[in-house]
């Protein structure tokens, strides 16, 4: 970044910009500016997607030999950690925390958050979780399993259950005060003219998004509370020798975690559909029903979780009416991947390297929509719960979906973010290699589901060794996928070449302000006179 | 030499055992639900690769900006909806044709516990991690938890069900095909978790009645049962034909008992279950709570399984020739005996064990 | 409400509207908090509804037992903590009006009653707890019950009655903590027709709280009082 001479005035006062406004570890730590927070979310999710990312690719070593080659207590904390920290300090604030952050205020043409303390108080509220939650790590990890599942969770794990859950505990009320902010600038923020059709469809995911982080999460925190004080008093509400119910606790929490995998792909969808939008230079097909459908998905999200309980003994009816449910809920997914692809209908496509994670993106996360539906289906899921199946069925929603979204999104917002470009050539050969290695660890493991094989397993029976050595094969080169563009995005932050305000010729308001933008984004409150995605010809933007 | 190349061979495989008659119908609707799911991704992709190949960016030629169309998003939202209606009722319908078991299904009990499955069988013989049952026989399973969440797993049977402490669980199939098959333990239970798994043996008839004819040797799982009810003096106050301290447990078995509170509850296994272990939990009217020691901790699941055989083996019409020793009479034949008669019904086995 | 233009600044002084630099009008930054502070309840609502839903399946479960631990529960300390909080939302309110009226004497004297109320609350719940303890009617810690055949539902009741009380009461001594800032607020002439919405807010915070108690009342402790 600029220099650091005393006093910076060398600047010109038009080079001025959130990024060198103001020096030093206190101008960021406690800043109050939206940029600048998301910009430490960025930092601090990247660090735990790598721990997490690292204790995948130990796992899958463990598993190329049939019996295992660590412990089964260090696989068994392996699989757990990477669950917890990938789930409750990646995925979950992934793209609210970061990109919607960062984009929000300036696309509803604000000059920051509703609420910049409770913003920066929401990342030192994801900092303190993610301490916990490394201090249990680093004392020995926890066995439990991302789910916490008593009385295992409760009674029997000898591992370091509180401090983990406690960790994700705190790291909730971060994600409910983002959802918060989010709900409130949306209703409140809005620039003159920037009425509700004609928000980008970014803001509407993050909305949907918000309304969930903010109704489900609750119901989590008092959860792994709960469990929290009956692993410490040794007899609670879960616990089945004085007739309480371990079940109630899979209840209350998938009611948090079945809306919770939507928080980890909704926001994803919306960066989907800019993507798709500006490298088609084309407004997206049926505006209106992309962002209905994300409403639909998330108020439809809370009443399915019944459908992790289908091999629980629930009442049958309570069983079928929950996957009635499921099956309804595939529907507005399933309206959005058609309308993505109708938007390249009769557009100007280029190959861009967000374009091209837009692509992954719809491929794998409609392989992973459309296997959701064999664990719908009453029993096909009784069949296949439990197996690989689900684990492969998941990380194409979870890895192949918003993964690849927040990677696509990052490559389509550095400019604004950072104010350079990245390398194109380099950044173009790590999606494919995302692609590549990602559908070579996760598809064999949709093989392994069917025939059977048990996920959380550290040793299995030889006949799957050939299948689990290919996904391991692929996690390698998976991980390579994720460390390229972490070199070459550093690199940029110096040596790349400059971005202007509107590098793509993209439609919104936050590429009519320079790159990167300053403190209050915007010298004056916009007016908005047009809809979002009005998209004329590319030669009239860029010239 | 073979014998190394067997997994090799086996892992060539590609295609799920069915050993059930649970197992056909269940791969019918995942097929179905495969086969969809892959005409819709191949028309996604085809139609991606379609579009972006033919509307690729080129100088002068422009988008055309199209607003939507309310026709195409009704019909892409009703149509896979419809069709998903056809996978939720498919599914829907065969696992509510498999909640309850047939009346002749062959009991067998089943405690998890860390890291085993421990099996009883009618006759009193027991096995760990392994599972004999003869083919064409539905066999229901009755399943109890000794510490945490377990989940039975047969991939080859398609069923699967999570045994839960605190209450019986069950599960029941009908096995189609003799052959050595999986069973797992697919809810993550602890440390060895992986190492929970056992076999799945189905027998032709003749042979599993000569397997079954060899077990036992304790008596049978009521007798068993009856021997625990001496030893922990439950007789004292449980006289079997004259009203003692406790209820009398002759013929309790699946009728109705009133409770002192005025409800009315099934005396059924999880009933006899909850009443041993904590016998204050539920209070016959007209006897006191806390007559009966808690047997929590005393007793382990196996345990309950074999007094509950013994209660149900208590037909009312059968006299007490002395206190506290009724002859039991087994509700079901002995295993041997049923396995024979199956055998005849039964044409000789086609299908050879792997 | 307040339609006072005032420019925008972080420097404005203290009496002035506290305008913050994002928003554009001062009726923009009310509606803000207002939904803001709206949302948050909603939160807490299914933060406690996590706990009532334990409680009501479990009360259909063993009706019995929870019904006979009402023999152990103080209906006159609770029905006193009952009024004790619904006077304390009265003073509450009255301190909102009072800080609408620009009148700060009132706004003084009604926020200490209200923290008067709720310190009383927390005396007799205290007192409560003691009992409890006394009584080894705190599970896991000596747990002892008669009649003897609800001894183990019991104690579910009685871990949901330290968790829902617990809570609630964590969140008094919150409400607490924030009423003493109100005064300090107050004191040094923070709130006034044109800016009370930090009143408000907490007000509003504080009614939550109440309202959380009301349920819990019944719950507690009328579920053998059925006559």
């Amino acid at each position: 970044m600029a220099t650091l001479t005393h006093g910076a005035p060398e600047i010109a006062a038009s080079e001025v910009n959130y990024l060198n406004v103001e020096h030093g570890w206190k101008s960021w730590l406690f800043t109050t500016d939206h940029k600048r927070i998301a910009v430490l979310y960025i930092v601090s999710i990247t660090l735990m997607f790598f721990v997490g990312g690292f204790m995948a690719v130990l796992f899958r070593i463990n598993l190329l030999e049939p019996e295992g080659i660590f412990a089964a207590e260090t696989y068994n904390r392996l699989f757990s950690m990477h669950g917890i920290i990938m789930v409750f300090f990646f995925l979950v604030p992934s793209i609210p925390a970061t990109l919607a952050n960062f984009l929000i205020p300036i696309m509803v043409g604000a000059k920051d958050l509703a609420f910049p303390r409770i913003n920066l108080l929401s990342w030192y509220l994801y900092v303190i979780g993610a301490f916990l939650t490394m201090y249990a790590v680093i004392r020995g990890g926890v066995d439990t399993g991302w789910t916490f599942y008593t009385p295992y969770s409760s009674t029997y794990s000898n591992s370091y259950v509180l401090a983990a859950a406690f960790g994700v505990f705190v790291a909730g009320f971060s994600s409910i005060l983002t959802g918060l902010n989010f709900i409130v600038t949306v209703h409140k923020m809005r620039a003159p003219g920037m009425s509700w059709s004609r928000l980008p469809l970014f803001v509407w995911s993050n909305y949907a998004t918000g309304l969930i982080q903010v109704l489900g999460t609750p119901v989590l925190a008092i959860t792994l509370l709960l469990l929290a004080f009956e692993r410490i008093a040794h007899v609670g509400i879960f616990d089945p020798n004085i007739g309480g119910d371990p079940i109630l606790f899979q209840h209350l929490f998938w009611f948090y975690s079945h809306p919770a995998v939507y928080i980890m792909i909704l926001p994803g969808m919306g960066v989907i559909s800019e993507i798709v939008s500006c490298f088609s230079r084309k407004r997206v097909f049926g505006y209106n029903f992309v962002a209905f459908s994300s409403m639909a998905i998330a108020v439809l999200s809370f009443v399915v979780w019944g459908h992790h309980l289908f091999v629980t003994g629930q009442s049958v009816y309570t069983a079928i009416a929950f996957s009635f449910l499921s099956m309804v809920v595939a529907v507005p997914s399933a309206i959005k991947v058609f309308n993505w692809t109708a938007t390249m209908y009769k557009g100007s496509v280029s190959f861009d390297t967000p374009m091209l994670y837009a692509f992954g993106f719809i491929g794998l996360f409609t392989i992973g929509g459309l296997t959701g539906l064999h664990l719908a289906s009453l029993s096909t899921d009784v069949a296949m719960h439990g197996t690989y199946f689900v684990v492969a069925h998941f990380h194409y929603v979870m890895v192949g979906g918003m993964v690849m979204a927040f990677m696509g999104g990052l490559h389509f917002w550095w400019p604004k973010i950072t104010g350079r470009m990245y390398p194109e050539a380099w950044s173009k050969f790590a999606a494919l290699i995302v692609f590549i290695g990602f559908n070579l660890t996760f598809f064999p493991q949709f093989i392994l589901g069917y025939l059977g094989m048990p996920r959380r397993y550290h040793a299995y029976p030889p006949e799957f060794q050939a299948l689990n050595v290919l996904s391991t094969a692929g996690a390698s080169i998976l991980g390579i996928g994720y460390v390229i563009p972490m070199i070459y995005l550093i690199w940029s932050l110096k040596n790349g070449p400059k971005a202007g305000p509107n590098p793509w010729g993209a439609a919104g308001l936050e590429w009519q302000i320079p790159s990167p933008p300053t403190t209050f984004n915007f010298d004056e409150t916009p007016i908005v006179t047009e809809e979002a995605y009005n998209y004329g010809p590319l030669e009239e933007v860029i010239g | 030499m073979l014998a190394s190349l067997l997994p090799i061979v086996a892992a060539a495989s590609l295609i799920a055992d069915q050993a059930s008659e649970q197992a056909g119908p269940v791969d019918a609707l995942f097929w179905f639900i495969t086969g969809v799911s892959a005409i819709m991704t191949v028309v996604i992709f085809a139609s991606i690769c379609f579009f972006a190949y033919k509307y690729r960016r080129r100088t002068a030629v422009h988008a055309t900006q199209i607003e939507g169309s309310n026709k195409l998003e009704l019909t892409w939202s009703i149509l896979p909806f419809l069709v998903m209606l056809v996978m939720f009722g498919w599914g829907a319908d065969l696992f509510y044709k498999a909640q309850n078991p047939p009346t002749n299904a062959m009991e067998v009990f089943v405690t998890g516990k860390q890291w085993m499955w421990k099996v009883q069988y009618p006759d009193g013989s027991r096995e760990i991690d392994a599972l004999h049952v003869p083919v064409g026989t539905p066999v229901k399973l009755t399943m109890a938890s000794e510490d945490v969440i377990h989940s039975f797993s047969v991939p080859a049977f398609r069923i699967r069900h999570d045994v839960i402490p605190g209450h019986y669980d069950s599960v029941w199939f009908t096995p189609n095909k003799p052959g050595k098959y999986h069973l797992f333990c697919t809810e993550y239970c602890g440390n060895q978790h992986a190492g929970m798994t056992g076999w799945v043996y189905v027998m032709e008839p003749r042979e599993y009645a000569n397997w079954a004819s060899g077990g036992g040797g304790q008596g049978t799982l009521a007798e068993q049962g009856q021997a625990l009810f001496q030893q922990f003096g439950c007789a004292t106050c449980h006289l079997l034909d004259q009203q003692g301290r406790c209820p009398i447990l002759r013929g309790i078995y699946n009728k109705p008992v009133q409770l002192d509170d005025g409800r009315t509850v099934i005396a059924d296994d999880a009933y006899l279950r909850e009443s041993i272990l904590d016998p204050n939990a539920k209070i016959v009217a007209g006897f006191q709570p806390d007559v009966m020691p808690h047997f929590k901790g005393q007793v382990t699941e196996e345990n309950v399984i074999q007094l509950i055989a013994y209660i149900k083996s208590l037909s009312p019409s059968t006299p007490a020739s002395q206190q506290g020793g009724g002859q039991p009479t087994p509700p079901t034949p002995s295993r041997a005996a049923r396995a024979a008669s199956q055998a005849n019904a039964a044409k000789p086995g086609q299908a050879v064990p792997r | 409400m307040a339609d006072t233009v005032v420019p925008a600044g972080p420097e404005t002084a203290v009496e002035d509207i506290r305008l913050k630099h994002h928003f554009a009008t001062s009726a923009q930054q009310m509606d803000a908090d207002t939904l803001g502070m709206w949302t948050f309840l909603i939160t807490e609502v299914l933060f406690f509804g996590g706990m009532f839903t334990a409680y009501v399946m479990y009360r259909n479960m063993y009706l019995g037992a929870f019904a006979s631990t009402s023999q152990y529960m103080n209906v006159v300390l609770g029905g006193t903590n009952t009024a004790v909080l619904i006077c304390s939302s009265l003073t509450m309110a009255l301190a909102v009006r009072a800080a609408q009226l620009s009148n700060r004497r009132h706004q003084i004297l009604f926020l200490i009653l209200t923290m008067i109320f709720g310190t009383a609350f927390l005396v007799i719940k205290g007192f409560e707890y003691h009992a409890k303890w006394v009584e080894h009617l705190v599970p896991g810690f000596g747990f002892q019950y008669e009649p003897a055949q609800y001894a183990h539902h019991a104690q579910i009741l009685f871990f949901l009655y330290f968790a829902m009380t617990g809570m609630h009461a964590l969140h008094m001594v919150v409400g607490l903590g924030l009423l003493t800032y109100l005064v300090v607020q107050a004191y040094r002439r923070v709130f006034s027709a044109n800016y009370f919405v930090p009143v408000e807010m907490i007000g509003l915070y504080w009614h939550f709280v109440d309202i959380v108690w009301i349920f819990l009342f019944p719950l507690l402790y009328l579920i053998g009082h059925r006559r």
